[in-house]
């Protein structure tokens, strides 16, 4: 699928769920089942320091395709983490640099990527971006 | 004697904000210590100056100058008695805490700082308590050390003649934590300073607005507050100094104002005090607002508002140690206002989120005392701090709220 089908399939996800809470326990759903990222790779290296949660980060590149794992030391992060990881993973360099993520605006979201919320995310985007550039480039 | 209660439901009538709904919740607003919220008289003051009243103080000859300036000035005098200062030049108005601290950091530390010399400061300071003095010692290759706390949120005292050597050139410490919620025993501490002829600056961003304070009685040299910690308005804060220091340090700003004469080729001579610090148009609007904002908690009592203050964070603190997992950070015997705490495997980001959504704002992270979270080897707590507007429904919301979330995230 391209980003963007995956950005619509989550857009309808989230417009069945009205409730805010429901949509929060969704994406503290999504959050408990990211798989988590090997121990391995959680150490200051692959760490995306936001001032409050933090994000963890590791990449590589398979057939022409980036492939992310992350993790997050806060749920919610977690699941938002998640949504991105499916959107932006397995897909081309390309893809990946050119991505516009309206879909976290669209299901309400957009507040957890505000650059002042400091969880992490906005830079998150940013690395996995320059991850993208880096790869297409070997 | 009885002390009259805080006539709750009237008071929160000032305070229109307080009816706010957000997320088609009603706001309950747990995060004072981060800015708290301004009394109507306040807001009115503020826009009265600019309806009626508006002109460029101290220089001008015309009527509205002159009243403006009778008033900036009068406000002056106001704080000197709020405070209990020998004069009101010892005054000098600021952009708020961070602002007066960094006016002596970068000027008392110009004058009396030397290389290998040190700047004391605690564990527990607020980071506008700590970086305007790393920048001081980095400019003069000096050392910054601070006075331990232990696991409650007390400062470890008895280490504290240790600290107190003959290198050190100024004490650096807090009233209140905003962290932990600690009240120093800053007389005590101010007196055994003075004892090795330290001099001693006091942040009291999060004490004004909660206990009284007389600086001849603290006998402190600096005490700094800003107004927006105390229903005043944002951009306008106080530095009290003796006035001993006050003469003997450096301007801190340069411009108007603060200049008797200024020649291009002769240079510039200053003015007096308060004047010297206090480059540029002043926040004249802002400071009739701290006046009316002092006013209002004067008319309060603030002994009555301690008394309030101290039975809601009883009653939270007892509520919220009922919750499984919680665990309370910063236990001191003597605290204000603030109640800080962490659950087990939740991470506080998580918890202030689903907490806002219930329309209970507080807030979670480090509070600018990155030191306090390393002691507590954590990456941040969850914080709700109370004003005097604060009522026990708003902690049982806060409770059920916290239930609520839990309920969501474990």
């Amino acid at each position: 699928m391209t980003i963007q089908e995956i950005e619509n399939q989550i857009i309808e996800e989230f417009e069945q769920i009205d409730d805010w809470m429901e949509r929060y326990n969704y994406i503290i759903e999504l959050g408990k089942g990211l798989p988590l990222i090997d121990d391995a790779y959680k150490t200051k290296q692959y760490l995306i320091s936001g001032c409050q949660s933090q994000v963890w980060l590791f990449a590589t590149y398979e057939n022409g395709k980036v492939i992310f794992k992350a993790d997050s030391d806060a749920i919610i992060t977690k699941g938002i983490v998640a949504l991105l990881i499916r959107v932006l993973s397995n897909q081309t360099p390309d893809d990946i640099i050119n991505a516009q993520l309206d879909f976290v605006d669209k299901i309400g979201l957009k507040e957890h990527l505000s650059p002042t919320r400091s969880n992490g995310l906005v830079s998150m985007i940013k690395q996995m971006k320059l991850y993208a550039l880096v790869l297409k480039s070997k | 004697m009885n002390i009259p209660k805080i006539d709750i439901y009237n008071i929160r009538k000032d305070f229109h904000i307080l009816e706010r709904i957000v997320y088609n919740k009603p706001l309950v607003y747990l995060d004072n210590a981060a800015t708290t919220q301004k009394p109507k008289v306040v807001i009115d003051r503020i826009v009265n100056y600019y309806e009626n009243e508006n002109a460029n103080i101290h220089r001008g000859v015309h009527y509205l100058s002159q009243i403006s300036t009778i008033a900036f000035e009068g406000v002056r005098e106001k704080i000197k008695t709020f405070l209990n200062a020998v004069h009101n030049y010892e005054i000098v108005f600021t952009r708020g805490t961070t602002e007066s601290i960094n006016l002596v950091a970068a000027s008392f530390c110009d004058k009396f700082l030397n290389e290998g010399d040190e700047v004391l400061v605690t564990q527990m300071e607020h980071h506008s308590n700590i970086v305007p003095w790393q920048l001081a010692c980095e400019k003069k290759k000096a050392v910054i050390t601070y006075i331990p706390f232990d696991d409650t949120g007390n400062l470890i005292l008895s280490e504290l003649d240790k600290f107190l050597n003959n290198k050190v050139k100024i004490l650096a410490l807090t009233h209140i934590s905003n962290a932990l919620g600690t009240i120093n025993p800053i007389k005590e501490i101010i007196a055994r300073a003075h004892q090795k002829n330290i001099p001693v600056l006091i942040d009291g961003a999060q004490a004004v607005a909660h206990l009284k304070v007389d600086v001849q009685d603290l006998d402190c040299d600096f005490y700094c507050f800003s107004g927006h910690k105390v229903y005043a308005p944002m951009g306008i804060g106080v530095l009290y100094g003796k006035e001993k220091w006050l003469n003997l340090m450096p301007p801190y700003q340069g411009g108007g104002e603060m200049i008797k004469t200024v020649s291009l080729d002769e240079g510039t001579t200053y003015n007096d005090l308060p004047f010297k610090f206090e480059a540029g148009t002043p926040n004249v609007s802002d400071v009739l607002g701290l006046e009316s904002a002092i006013d209002y908690i004067i008319n309060l009592g603030i002994d009555n508002i301690r008394f309030y203050e101290n039975d809601l964070l009883a009653y939270a603190t007892l509520k919220l140690k009922s919750i499984k997992g919680l665990k309370i950070i910063g236990n001191a015997q003597h605290k204000a206002s603030v109640l800080s705490f962490i659950i087990d495997g939740i991470h506080p980001y998580d918890i202030g989120t689903i907490l806002d959504k219930l329309g209970i704002a507080v807030r979670t992270g480090h509070h600018c005392a990155q030191p306090v979270m390393d002691k507590y080897k954590i990456s941040g707590t969850v914080r709700a701090s109370f004003a005097f507007y604060n009522t026990k429904e708003e902690v049982d919301m806060l409770y059920d709220a916290l239930i609520k979330a839990l309920q969501m995230l474990r």
